[in-house]
């Protein structure tokens, strides 16, 4: 995975409460294999409005939005439309939970901000502005003379300026795993599933 | 600045069901919080395909075949079983869920399974879920079997390649959210009556961070449909997870399943050291008093845009200015206006279905009401799993369904998602007992109002949005 340290780039104000995965990607276009790219369909039905703000903003890398970013499904497809399309940071007062884990594992910055930082942000969108400077090292988003601190999960900081994959770290640890399964198999050997079932 | 994980509660401490959950299953715990879990199963469906992609790219194995099993519910066909698949995409998600498992020596629950059903309906059916284990699936409703006493939360396809190749996952500690409802409910008020009201007074993102612990003399009544019901709707205030402590009740609904534990009584013991501390602490509470809940709806595009019965929609003006754009949005989507009484919505279809609420008990609640009438607008009933179908129609659910006037159909998630084809027509407006009212989520252009059920059924005998209580008067 790439390392995210800095982005200095285009940003979309999308000034919208609740950008859930179905509004990112719709359920019908699920059945894509990722190697055929997912940037065609991110926002797909609302990019038929020539109206929404991406289409005004085609080469945003950036996103500014409103609460609960990210909400419902848990499809990392939402995650692969944005980051194919070149989004790679959405701003927002909060995020669904697991659409920010499966952002961080995409090398995409969820940035937390309060909501009165994203009605800033987003003014600051309006006046016409367009670059944003998103620094991960110091977790600030500067626009002009507006600057924003945001927050992130540690670990999740961490990970994204390295730019680990959680795989590495857990082989790391891959007898501190045997010892674990050896020893909660005898604490608890009730929870083996037994192979076959019995009849019901 | 960063936010800082929840603190670990100090040994020897009371500690809540989360706490135990969490530390019985941390293999190491670094500095910064993060916790390396050992998960006890893992689920998979068709739309795993990203995960199964990752492991064949690298060429890796799964790593306990035997603690991650496959259910094919999001693509199949609801009608027309036994019948090659018409779709050649949605035939290719089928299939390519039973090569990838039979490659990996997973046990499937396939299209043709007796047992086949929607993940979060045959886990608990076959005693796969059980109390005090880590449970983990591909999709955010997973949260359903946290009914159990169980840590059960969704994952998106990075983390299910990660547990199929470790069997384990990275994961911060949830702050702790005790949800308390207390009293009878009213007649005709279930689960998902309890569910919406919480969301509606969270917010759709109230829960973030948080795992709930469900608890009070009215989560203690519900069946175990009840409480899945209710744990499955976590995620709609965007809690990652939800749970109600083992009991008696958990205890006797999982006796007996197929792949229950052969030393029953020895699991109970264990089983019985879970429910929280008393004196332990929770970082947030809030309580409910169950003789206020009302049969509620949603009327919006998020699920906290939910009234009860009786009440009116919101007007935008009136609203304070920061909701002001995101109210007047969900009504125009929806075709409502400002004040108009939810009784005087009209519409176009009904559905029953969904892991959230097509159990048995939630077909018999929707029988109780349809039983002797007529719908006078088209629907489907989906039940939760071909084992509930089977059942339902012992009952003779299946003809009260019919003699109504709605198509009994096959188990899946069906018109939940719209993966299979069941959709809504653009611009159509559906009474729905599933969990997302999001924009299009029943297909392009859909309008979904989403209630309980028997709420659903009332929709149907009087075509548009009604309280289900006076249909139930004089009905066991
Ligand atoms: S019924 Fe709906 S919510 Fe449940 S697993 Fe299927 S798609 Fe997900």
């Amino acid at each position: 995975m790439r390392p995210f340290t800095r982005l200095d780039a285009v940003a979309c104000a999308l000034p919208i409460v609740a950008v859930d995965t179905d509004q990112i990607i719709p359920a019908r276009f699920m059945q894509r294999p990722r190697s055929e790219g997912y940037a065609p369909v991110l926002f797909h039905d609302l990019r038929t409005d020539p109206a929404f703000p991406l289409n005004l903003r085609p080469d945003a890398k950036i996103l500014v939005a409103r609460r609960n970013f990210g909400s419902g499904s848990s499809r990392e497809a939402a995650v692969y439309a944005l980051v194919d399309y070149g989004i790679t940071c959405v701003v927002a007062p909060s995020f669904g939970d697991i659409f920010a884990a499966n952002s961080v594992n995409n090398g995409l910055l969820p940035a937390k901000v309060t909501e009165a930082e994203a009605g800033a942000l987003l003014a600051v969108l309006a006046d016409g502005r367009l670059m944003l400077v998103v620094d991960l090292a110091t977790q600030t988003i500067a626009a002009g003379n507006l600057r924003v601190d945001f927050t992130i999960d540690p670990a999740w900081r961490t990970k994204l300026l390295n730019g680990w994959d959680d795989l590495d770290l857990t082989r790391s640890h891959s007898a501190a795993i045997e010892a674990f399964a050896l020893a909660d198999a005898r604490a608890r050997p009730w929870l083996q599933p037994n192979p076959r079932g019995r009849s019901f | 600045m960063t936010l800082a994980p929840p603190p670990m509660p100090p040994a020897g401490a009371p500690r809540s069901l989360i706490d135990k959950l969490f530390d019985s299953h941390s293999i190491v715990t670094l500095e910064d919080g993060q916790a390396l879990l050992w998960i006890d199963r893992h689920f998979v469906h068709e739309g795993s395909h990203h995960a199964f992609a990752r492991l064949a790219a690298t060429n890796t194995a799964v790593s306990r075949p035997h603690l991650t099993f496959g259910v094919a519910d999001h693509y199949v066909p609801t009608r027309g079983r036994g019948c090659p698949i018409a779709d050649a995409g949605i035939a290719r998600m089928v299939a390519q869920l039973e090569q990838n498992t039979a490659r990996h020596n997973i046990l499937l629950f396939g299209l043709d399974d007796p047992r086949q059903g929607i993940v979060h309906v045959v886990g608990p059916e076959q005693g796969l879920t059980l109390p005090g284990l880590t449970i983990v699936c591909g999709d955010s409703h997973t949260s359903t079997h946290g009914a159990f006493g169980a840590l059960a939360f969704g994952i998106g396809a990075s983390e299910v390649a990660h547990v199929l190749t470790t069997q384990t996952l990275w994961q911060q500690r949830p702050r702790r959210l005790l949800v308390r409802v207390d009293g009878p409910l009213g007649m005709g008020i279930g689960a998902k009556d309890i569910a919406l009201t919480i969301i509606a007074r969270l917010g759709a993102d109230g829960g973030v961070g948080h795992a709930i612990e469900y608890a009070g003399s009215t989560i203690t009544a519900l069946s175990m449909e009840g409480r899945m019901t209710l744990c499955n709707l976590s995620i709609e205030c965007g809690a990652r997870c939800g749970m109600v402590a083992p009991d008696e009740t958990t205890f006797a609904y999982l006796r007996g399943r197929p792949f229950a534990p052969d030393a029953f009584d020895a699991a109970v013991a264990d089983w019985r050291r879970l429910p929280s501390d008393p004196g332990c602490v929770h970082d947030r509470a809030i309580s409910l008093d169950a003789t206020e809940i009302a049969p509620i709806v949603t009327w919006g595009v998020t699920p906290e845009q939910a009234l009860p019965i009786m009440a009116r929609l919101p007007d935008p003006e009136a609203a304070d200015p920061a909701a002001r754009a995101q109210m007047r949005a969900a009504l125009d989507y929806m075709a409502l206006r400002p004040g108009q009484a939810l009784t005087d919505i009209a519409i176009d279809r009904v559905f029953i279905g969904s892991c959230t609420n097509a159990r048995i008990e939630d077909l018999r609640a929707a029988a109780a009401v349809l039983s002797g009438r007529r719908s006078v607008v088209p629907g489907m009933v989906s039940p939760g799993s071909s084992l509930v179908k089977q059942q339902a129609e012992q009952e003779g659910l299946d003809r009260v369904f019919i003699e109504a006037g709605l198509e009994w159909v096959a188990s899946g998630c069906s018109m939940c998602v719209g993966m299979n084809g069941d959709l809504l027509a653009p611009g159509e407006r559906a009474a729905s007992t599933t969990n997302r009212n999001f924009k299009g989520r029943q297909g392009p252009g859909s309008r979904t109002h989403l209630m309980s059920p028997a709420m659903v059924a009332a929709a149907a005998v009087t075509g548009h949005l009604t309280d289900v209580r006076p249909l139930l008067a004089g009905r066991g």
